[in-house]
């Protein structure tokens, strides 16, 4: 969208209020998050800027300090066994709706994505009073349960949208060629959606290592994630420590872009000789 | 039989059967997910729901009172029977201590109610034998207050609708009529239309900032483009923690924008920009501005620039081609948008938490509240309740226009 050279004074007066304008919308977008990362290696206590120093010592308060140890390490343990079954789950469960066609199988796929739509504290309050029926309260194996609810959505959007370019003659062609079904599974239709498992796998993984809601109502202060952590420490003392914390998330966050944006170029590259034969 | 019906028939019997194993192979696939769904999220719904209405424990605490009062025709005073059945349930609720949750239960019905359980509890000893009725009047003239009955009765039904009304600022009078509570008491409906009124702000908000940058991405060059995009989609990745912290930090007294603005002079003193309802604007926006942008822009990408030139040329002013032909074109972007962003906020629950003020809570907040502060869990269901019935009714009006599935991916 250049500026021709017959532009009218009022055409290149808009053209530029208008990119100072979409420069501050940017700079609101982008900024707030990287002025974090410089105070993060402040070596004074305060939270604002100048920087009295640089320093590493925040980071050491991270990793010396038992609570953000125990913190992620209930995080890893959490994010990734829910991860593991929100993938297994919804893959499977993603292929076999997409093999058959039933009326109210829309309404179906709308019930299985609701943890999607349902604000998060009516989720953590019915499970809250579910499992303090059954005694899952305060354990790994509920956070875990709810995480994998929580995240399957994901999981099973990304796997259907693969699936929908996927050429089900391939399947046959493995079948008819005396292979058994998981085989067939295994070696030809799944390294073809892999890049959907992927990508579900780590929105559900990224939803469990940002989910404070549920885990406020369920987990015990044995199971504090890094995320309640982060937040009981935003409310009741804001230090450093958690500058430090939130420039590493920060930084997962940037890898976690570029692997999905990888295996979305990927992915558009695998269906891009199909839809010219198509 | 002929040689072609045996043949028809064998085909039609191998087609069924593979039809049949298609189905058993499909619902294989489905059920373990379905299962878990159910056993823990639909069946814990549910009783989420049921919970805002259900009131059997207090048939379980009181449950002489409760067969009494079943024949009571609810006219002046009932008779010794109840009086008895009475005196006879707080002889095991008392020592056993559940007469404090029936206290506490009818007290949310009407105040005085738990003051008068636990005291006649306390000198259940001194009653002795009957009349009954004579002697609970001398511990407390409120046992032969016809309203108090009344309460009673109601309040030993195994379904109660008071938490309900009460998450819309209703109650029962002495008469059994539904009316609203008294001004002083009525909070939650302020608090519905503030979720209402900071939810369409957010989104007009993102709305007004999102269409331009979502404007500019799609009609600018790749390299830009994918510029935007990964600053965009970074924000999007970064935890909802961090960002709100972020403001936290940039909008405090000491932060980046108010140094800035003292440093030139045009305040003298910092602004309060957090911890108030504008803390909550900026950040919601901020962390719900890419669900605005991506399938605004996913809707604006498809646009071919040809319309708004073609416009142009056919005299068009540049205003009038942007609001009369391009505008249009993206209003499938704006819907999903809007809806997406509406719909979240609705629900939102950390964000105002962390960067509002006490007046600036939502619906959400309350529902933590009663649970975590008040240990009511009936009323914190009653106000999850309406928190759904506001979500499903906006998705239920606007979802249909809108394919919500694709969006929330980028």
């Amino acid at each position: 969208m250049a500026l021709p050279a017959h532009a009218t004074t009022g055409e290149r007066i808009w053209y530029y209020t208008f990119r100072v304008l979409v420069a501050v919308v940017f700079i609101y977008l982008i900024f707030p998050i990287l002025t974090i990362i410089p105070l993060s290696f402040n070596s004074g206590e305060f939270l604002h800027y100048p920087l009295q120093g640089v320093s590493l010592r925040w980071y050491h308060d991270v990793i010396a300090s038992g609570q953000w140890a125990v913190a992620v390490k209930n995080s890893l343990i959490v994010g990734v066994c829910s991860m593991v079954l929100a993938t297994v789950l919804g893959t499977t469960a993603a292929v076999g709706l997409n093999r058959v066609n039933f009326p109210g199988k829309q309404l179906l796929v709308a019930f299985l994505i609701s943890p999607m739509m349902i604000p998060l504290v009516i989720s953590a309050l019915a499970l809250y009073l579910f499992f303090a029926k059954i005694g899952l309260n305060d354990t790994y194996l509920g956070i875990i349960l709810a995480h994998t609810i929580l995240g399957m959505p994901f999981v099973l959007i990304t796997v259907s949208a693969t699936l929908q370019g996927f050429d089900y003659t391939l399947v046959n062609a493995g079948a008819s060629l005396g292979a058994a079904p998981l085989p067939v599974f295994f070696r030809i239709v799944m390294p073809l959606i892999l890049p959907g498992i992927v990508s579900g796998a780590m929105f559900a993984f990224a939803t469990s290592l940002d989910e404070v809601v549920v885990v406020l109502f369920i987990a015990g202060p044995a199971h504090r994630t890094l995320p309640l952590q982060m937040f009981s420490g935003i409310r009741e003392h804001l230090s450093p420590t958690i500058l430090a914390v939130a420039t590493m998330l920060i930084v997962f966050a940037g890898l976690l872009m570029l692997t999905l944006e990888f295996l979305r170029k990927r992915n558009e590259k695998l269906n891009a000789p199909a839809n010219i034969a198509a | 039989m002929a040689l072609q019906d045996v043949a028809d028939k064998s085909l039609h019997d191998k087609l069924r059967r593979a039809e049949r194993r298609k189905k058993i192979e499909a619902v294989s696939l489905i059920g373990p997910l379905l299962l878990l769904m159910v056993i823990f999220y639909f069946i814990p719904i549910g009783m989420m729901l049921y919970r805002s209405i259900d009131n059997s424990q207090m048939r379980e605490i009181l449950p002489e009172t409760a067969k009494a009062l079943a024949h009571w025709n609810g006219q002046g005073l009932p008779d010794e029977s109840a009086y008895a059945a009475v005196v006879a349930d707080m002889k095991v609720a008392y020592p056993a201590r559940t007469l404090a949750g029936a206290g506490r239960r009818l007290n949310f019905d009407k105040v005085g109610f738990y003051s008068l359980l636990l005291k006649t509890g306390r000198k259940l000893k001194k009653i002795g034998g009957p009349p009954y009725k004579e002697k609970l009047i001398e511990i407390d003239s409120k046992w032969g207050d016809p309203k108090y009955w009344t309460v009673m009765k109601r309040g030993l039904k195994n379904i109660t609708l008071i938490y309900l009304l009460r998450a819309v600022d209703l109650r029962y009078d002495d008469t059994n009529s539904i009316v609203g509570v008294p001004e002083e008491q009525a909070i939650y409906k302020s608090i519905i239309q503030r979720t209402v009124y900071i939810s369409l702000s957010v989104t007009i908000l993102c709305l007004l900032i999102g269409y331009p940058l979502a404007y500019f991405m799609a009609t600018s060059s790749a390299s830009v483009r994918n510029l935007l995009m990964i600053g965009l989609l970074l924000v999007f990745w970064t935890s909802l923690l961090v960002r709100t912290l972020s403001w936290i930090l940039v909008l405090q007294d000491k932060g980046v924008v108010n140094s800035f603005l003292l440093s030139l002079g045009i305040i003298s003193h910092p602004l309060p920009l957090v911890f108030n309802r504008i803390g909550v604007y900026v950040a919601m926006t901020h962390v719900l501005l890419p669900f605005m942008v991506l399938p605004l822009y996913s809707v604006m990408a498809g646009i071919p620039s040809y319309y708004v030139r073609a416009a142009r040329s056919l005299g068009a002013t540049p205003i009038a081609a942007f609001f009369k032909v391009y505008t249009p074109m993206t209003l499938p972007g704006i819907g999903a948008g809007c809806l997406m962003v509406f719909i979240q906020a609705l629900g939102y629950y950390i964000t105002p938490a962390l960067v509002g003020g006490p007046k600036d809570q939502m619906v959400s907040y309350f529902v933590a509240f009663f649970v975590n502060e008040r240990v009511n869990w009936s009323m914190a269901s009653a106000l999850g309740v309406v928190l759904l019935l506001m979500t499903g009714s906006f998705y239920l009006i606007f979802g249909k226009r809108v394919n919500i599935t694709n969006m929330k991916l980028g």
